[in-house]
């Protein structure tokens, strides 16, 4: 399975990133593999429709998982379309706690 | 002769510029007054009137679900985030779409064709003998403003004396107000915003090499830095209008301050000609 957690930076220690669409970098985590990787947002700093676009970047990947702060309107309703289960994240740690803490079942559902 | 009335800055009185340039001037001649601010036109406010409507349409894609094989290329290729592309649908954010028709281009199933949908209105009214007044209006949540305002001004297309006025701001919408234009009015206030933005305003025109000419509105005697400005940019400063209560309760009301004091009516009249003369040489 694929799990995305939105990040300021390409490493795990980094910390998690509140927005999703402008988020710097996205840290996908296949549970088959065990590992990070990192990919850099190209729409973080485009002037509109970055939300719709992000969530395709997410949809090409597989995704099952999202783990960020909050989602904007458009970019939500193209993530449950596409059946991705969105958990927020919102206490300022690195993208490691997110994910120690999803697994934990410690974060909320937001959709 | 085409007159285009911007700022940069809001609230800097384009409206009170254009409304009252429309209004001497139709007393001797026709004029065509454009309100190109399709996100909030107000010029309406000062000449109300019974108006017609028509519809102003934008090209949207439709999809055919049979031909569609769900490939991507579409999203991939729409700058704006308007596609997105499930494995077994695609959504469609019509408020995103800018109508560029690059989807249609790129798809290689060919299953995407151009629609269309209603994006804003012009309204058209005849508030007084000698103005015909133009007013595009931009719906709520759409972006397409420059799709409005080109419609708006094929309108006025061709007409012997066109004053539009522009919208705030030096993006896209007033770039498409102001191509093609003989000359632009700056209205400024002499605060450090109104400097900044007229600085703003005046690297549009000269881009699109329209010649422009600065009104200072609202002047308490100190135009210092604004009137500094001009002489290094070669801006000429047409006019300083006081600032004056009167006017501004006036312009509240939603009344013609040249229809109120006489005294007024002279200088527009003299700003026009000055104008006239400016713009004439360029066109």
């Amino acid at each position: 399975m694929i799990i995305c957690i939105t990040s300021k930076g390409p490493k795990s220690s980094d910390p998690v990133e509140e927005r999703f669409g402008r988020s710097p970098y996205f840290l996908f985590y296949d549970t088959g593999k065990g590992i990070f990787d990192p990919v850099a947002n190209k729409f973080a700093d485009a002037a509109g429709g970055v939300g719709p676009r992000a969530a395709q970047v997410l949809i090409d990947r597989g995704t099952k998982v999202l783990i960020t702060g909050n989602v904007g309107g458009n970019a939500l309703s193209v993530i449950q379309a596409a059946g991705i289960g969105v958990f927020r994240y919102r206490d300022g740690g690195s993208v490691e706690d997110a994910f120690q803490k999803y697994q934990k079942g410690l974060l909320e559902k937001m959709a | 002769m085409r007159v285009v009335v911007a700022s940069g800055k809001g609230g800097t009185g384009k409206t009170l510029v254009a409304a009252n340039l429309a209004a001497v001037v139709a007393g001797s001649r026709d004029v065509v007054l454009v309100d190109c601010d399709v996100e909030e036109p107000n010029l309406h406010l000062f000449f109300p009137s019974e108006k017609k409507v028509l519809p102003v349409l934008a090209d949207v894609p439709v999809f055919d679900p049979v031909r569609c094989d769900h490939c991507g290329e579409c999203a991939r290729t729409c700058q704006y985030g308007a596609i997105v592309v499930l494995s077994q649908k695609n959504l469609f954010f019509p408020e995103m779409c800018h109508g560029c028709g690059g989807c249609e281009i790129v798809c290689p199933q060919g299953a995407i064709t151009m629609g269309k949908r209603e994006v804003g209105r012009i309204e058209f009214s005849m508030p007084r003998s000698g103005i015909t007044l133009v007013s595009g209006v931009l719906n709520e949540r759409e972006v397409a403003a420059p799709r409005v305002i080109r419609e708006a001004l094929r309108y006025a297309a061709g007409h012997p004396l066109v004053i539009c006025d522009a919208p705030p701001g030096t993006a896209c919408p007033l770039v498409e107000t102001l191509e093609g234009a003989d000359f632009c009015i700056l209205v400024t206030e002499p605060t450090p915003f109104g400097l900044h933005d007229l600085s703003l305003a005046a690297g549009v025109t000269d881009v699109l090499g329209v010649p422009a000419g600065v009104v200072i509105n609202r002047s308490m005697g100190e135009d210092g830095m604004i009137r500094e400005f001009c002489r290094s940019k070669n801006i000429p400063v047409l006019w300083t209008i006081p600032f004056d209560r009167r006017t501004a309760e006036l312009a509240n009301d939603g009344r013609v301050l040249t229809d109120e004091v006489p005294e007024m009516k002279e200088l527009f009249l003299e700003l026009f000609a000055e104008v006239r003369g400016r713009g004439e040489e360029g066109a």
